[in-house]
């Protein structure tokens, strides 16, 4: 038997922190970084008679992400305390939801490879439920003891749970690269996977091809789409070795060291907790109007499927340059931007551009496509003069660079203010394109004599020459068709 | 002064016959002669009060005086109190100074009333008899060698010996009423999310709710008034329009009698056995007095009422458990000397902090929400809690009120039920059911047993009908006076108020 035999059963359950200003169920402020302990307040530090209130903000985003995936918005969901001992957990029990979670069901399409190769997949949601984060222990600089910062207690938290739909860690990846993508889109997560505003839990198991699932191991707080990848695949070899060789799996919790590349076993089902569910009296359900879902539904962006399919029927764009666009709202709602300045017809170009040099100039400079030092007006006005052959392309890409160093100013004129002022008009008139070949024919006989020869190549250093001559800004096409007439080629 | 109702003392502060300071000093004196022997407060800081008082007494010089500026007070040490200390009868929080006010404290503060101290009580309000407290028991002014009650048997016996003449209570499952009862005052419970649980140290969320103290029902009125209101911070406190719960009592009563065309239901369930014959006696008194008053009886069934005592300790152990699993020994509070590790420190501070009922209770609700046993305990409490409600529902299609004895027995000895905590938990059994169904009820004293000692008259409304049962009562008190009778403490005699 070989590693094919076996077929890779993988769900997800990702902890989503929400971007509300204060907690899930006190006033206190949820920033990142304050000194241990200062952003705790009595209802945080679980003192005795202090009683939570629910955020409403935080149902707003649960609402948001059930609207987003197509999923069922409960009218009446409810809050259930799970019990257990931890320091770091005040109350001694975490406020979450268990039988009755606000989003119920839901789908996510994901794409999964690159290319020729990639394929689409929709992902079903089990569900989705609100919940508080517990505050962190922290081991070192203590002296043997332990210490305890509750700043973290009380954020807002999606659990967000996937049915074992996916089949490897590619289509894991993906999954969690289209539900990271679609949470900052719908701006409920700040997606900051260093901070933990997004984490990932793997439940693997593998199984012959027909049979029932197997058991499975959960490889918990995954905090990098790489260590997800790494982790699943070392979980799932694993696993295969161990069953190949006549051993069984045991159900249990295992935690993934980066250093090493394996995954080690934290707890196995025997030692797991008795959470004692029950609903917590603190709170009333929760009730969410028929009113309120319309409200949020009225407010919700364009989804970024809906707009893929968009880009692709409205503005002819292939599959591929649809989902890269849509790969963030940033990105997205630049290059609408562009094409709307430019017109529809240049939206090809417009997508080259975004998604090409300005996409690389920015990857360079470690910017965000939000803070572009080149504006989508500036940059609609720049494949509009390339359009109508005011520019060469390659002309234009030094316009593009100049505007990226401020010159010209910040509107959209700052285009034609470049070109007037540095002369980079591109040459058509025939005559003086004529002119400069007939130097430049005259300049480079051996060249000349090659091409007549049968050396393809040598027509392109002469191309290059003239462009030269020129300093690039002959029409490259009207190049191209006299020196051919000319060389008789 | 020391036995004025409210009323007397709003009108002897505000004409200045007496100052605010003068009436802390007196019951201050009065607390400290005779609390060693009741043991009816945790803490008294007379310092505290008597800042409390002349700040009360600059108020009611400017004429900006409500109706309670001015007045000595006690709390439940199950509230929390900036600055003071806060223990809940326990051991685990003998250290515990609150950072901050309980909704209800801080609306005393508010209206003015002075706080002489925090009252005695059964650790974390878990008790019918006051035994279970760190701080021992309180014993009953009516006789010392008996309990006062519970768990606000603090609150109960000071208002009874009148060491102060009102006092916050909590009622779960009788502890208002009960106490109330066997000390001979009125204590009010009213519709659970009257009164916010902000700052009242949680026993059982869903039943926990705040009451009030007096001698009469009109004092216990004027009490409640100030302590009810909606708090955005208790999601099940009750955004309502505030009302005067005494609205009622003041009208002037009509021709054809205080009561005329009330139908007081009796459930048949509270008057079959199990009643001491000299409460069923006083009950009884009580009724023919109510009728002659101009109300008729009805009799009224409660079908479910004797599933009320199992469905409440499942739900309130249910719920304690989890509500007392903060107490942990990390941040606050008791926490052992010595410990191995973390699980140590857990299990050895827990140990150490908590009392033998509190463990039980524990123990009992991690039981019953356990996997496997939540369908079989929980689920079927909730359900039975539900029918419960239903019952009172078809009763009031038949009544205005239902009355009936608050508790089947009058005080008993200090220590005769603490080896037998069902006998224990049976002691509140006309009491409990009104929590399960968050209905407002009352008790107010209505005869003497055999002994001596104090029987109280349990009255349950519908939902949010405070005014009419303290109405009810208010009627009944201007009519008879066992309200007025008072317990002799050393070296005072027993007898009549007035």
């Amino acid at each position: 038997m070989s590693r094919n035999d076996w077929e890779v059963v993988i769900g997800l359950e990702v902890h989503a922190q929400l971007t509300t200003a204060s907690k899930i169920f006190s006033g206190a402020s949820t920033a990142f970084g304050a000194e241990p302990n200062r952003q705790a307040c009595a209802v945080d530090l679980a003192l005795p008679g202090v009683l939570p209130v629910l955020n409403r903000g935080a149902v707003e985003r649960a609402i948001r992400f059930g609207l987003a995936i197509g999923a069922t918005v409960a009218p009446r969901s409810v809050f259930a305390r799970k019990n257990y001992f931890y320091p770091d957990l005040p109350k001694g029990y975490q406020i979450s939801q268990f039988e009755l979670p606000v989003v119920q069901g839901g789908t996510i399409t994901i794409r999964v490879g690159e290319g020729e190769k990639s394929y689409e997949k929709r992902v079903n949601l089990t569900r989705a439920h609100l919940e508080e984060d517990a505050g962190k222990s922290l081991h070192e600089d203590f002296h043997g003891m332990s210490g305890i910062d509750l700043n973290r207690a009380g954020t807002p938290l999606l659990e967000i749970v996937s049915e074992p739909d996916m089949r490897s860690s590619a289509e894991a990846v993906a999954y969690a690269r289209a539900l990271h993508a679609l949470v900052r889109w719908i701006e409920i997560c700040d997606g900051n996977m260093q901070e933990g505003s997004f984490r990932c839990d793997a439940n693997v198991s593998v199984r012959r091809p027909g049979a029932p699932l197997g058991t499975r191991r959960e490889i918990k707080n995954l905090n990098s789409f790489r260590f997800l990848q790494q982790a699943i695949d070392y979980e799932v070899q694993w696993q295969i070795d161990t069953l190949e060789d006549g051993g069984t799996i045991r159900q249990a919790t295992v935690l993934f060291d980066p250093d090493t590349g394996e995954t080690r076993v934290m707890r196995t089902k025997e030692d797991a907790h008795d959470y004692r569910y029950f609903p917590d009296p603190d709170l009333l359900p929760l009730e969410i109007p028929a009113e309120w879902l319309e409200r949020v539904a009225g407010e919700m962006p364009e989804l970024p499927a809906a707009m893929r399919q968009r880009f692709i029927d409205e503005f002819a764009l292939s599959d591929y340059d649809a989902a890269t666009l849509t790969a963030s709202r940033e990105m997205a709602a630049y290059f609408q931007s562009t094409v709307d300045a430019a017109g529809m017809a240049l939206a090809k170009p417009c997508a080259n551009w975004v998604m090409g040099d300005l996409a690389a100039r920015l990857n360079k400079a470690g910017l965000e496509i939000a803070d572009a030092p080149v504006g989508p007006q500036q940059l609609a006005r720049l494949v509009t003069r390339i359009a109508d052959n005011t520019l060469s392309n390659n002309i234009g890409k030094k316009v593009f660079e100049a505007l990226w160093n401020g010159d010209g100013g910040p509107s959209a004129d700052a285009v034609d203010t470049i070109i007037e002022t540095q002369g980079l008009k591109q040459v058509t008139d025939s005559g003086a394109i004529e002119s400069i070949i007939d130097e430049v024919i005259a300049a480079n006989q051996k060249s000349v004599e090659e091409f007549r020869s049968g050396k393809e190549k040598a027509f392109n250093a002469i191309v290059g020459q003239v462009m030269k001559a020129s300093r690039g800004k002959a029409n490259p096409a009207q190049v191209n068709e006299i020196l051919r007439r000319k060389l008789g080629g | 002064m020391i036995h004025a109702s409210l009323t007397e003392l709003r009108a002897a502060l505000d004409t200045q016959r007496i100052s605010s300071v003068e009436l802390a000093t007196l019951f201050l004196d009065r607390i400290e002669r005779h609390d060693p022997a009741l043991n009816a407060f945790i803490t008294v800081d007379r310092e505290r009060a008597l800042a409390e008082a002349a700040n009360a007494d600059a108020r009611i010089a400017t004429g900006e005086s409500g109706p309670l500026t001015g007045i000595p007070l006690a709390h439940k040490d199950v509230f929390c109190t900036e600055g003071v200390l806060t223990t809940c009868g326990s051991k685990m929080l003998s250290n515990f100074v609150s950072p901050y006010d309980a909704h209800v404290v801080s609306r005393l503060k508010a209206a003015g009333a002075v706080t002489l101290g925090k009252t005695n009580m059964d650790e974390f309000a878990m008790g019918s008899s006051n035994e279970n407290s760190h701080y021992g028991p309180v014993r009953n002014p009516w006789d010392p060698a008996r309990v006062p009650g519970g768990s606000s048997g603090g609150s109960a016996a000071a208002v009874a010996a009148r060491l102060v003449p009102m006092a916050t209570g909590t009622d779960t499952g009788g502890s208002v009423r009960q106490p109330a009862a066997l000390c001979g005052v009125t204590g009010i419970k009213p519709t659970y999310g009257v009164v916010s649980r902000y700052g009242m140290i949680a026993y059982a969320s869903s039943l926990d709710q705040g009451g009030a103290f007096g001698a009469t029902a009109a004092d216990c009125g004027m009490l409640l008034n100030a302590m009810s209101g909606f708090d955005p911070r208790d999601s099940t406190s009750l955004d309502r329009p505030a009302e005067d719960v005494l609205r009622e009592a003041r009208r002037e009563a009509g021709t054809t009698g205080p009561l005329a065309g009330l139908r007081i239901g009796l459930p048949r369930e509270f008057f079959a056995e199990g009643m001491a014959d000299d409460v069923r006696a006083a009950t009884e008194a009580a009724l023919t007095h109510y009728r002659s008053l101009g109300a008729q009886t009805v009799e009224v069934t409660l079908p479910n009422a004797r599933l009320a005592i199992p469905a409440y300790y499942v739900i309130a152990m249910a719920e304690a458990s989890s509500n007392l699993s903060r107490f942990d020994g990390v941040r606050y509070g008791h926490r052992a000397e010595h410990y191995a590790d973390l699980d140590d420190l857990y299990r050895k501070s827990r140990a150490e902090g908590f009392g033998a009922e509190v463990k039980r209770r524990i123990l009992v609700g991690t039981y019953v929400l356990s996997h496997g046993y939540y369908d079989a305990y929980y689920l079927q409490a909730q359900k039975l809690r539900r029918l419960i409600a239903e019952d009172f529902r078809s009763a009031f299609d038949q009544c205005d009120v239902i009355a009936g004895p608050t508790s089947p027995t009058t005080a008993w000895a200090i220590g005769a039920k603490t080896d037998d905590p069902v006998q224990m938990y049976l002691s509140d059994i006309y009491t409990i059911a009104v929590n399960l169904a968050g209905l407002p009820a009352l008790s107010h004293p209505c005869g003497f047993g055999a002994d001596g000692l104090p029987v109280g008259l349990q009255l349950i409304g519908n939902y949010f009908s405070e005014a009419r049962l303290l109405n009810v009562a208010h009627r009944y008190q201007q009519s008879t006076d066992w309200h007025l009778q008072r317990p002799a403490l050393a070296g005072e005699e027993s007898g009549s108020a007035r």
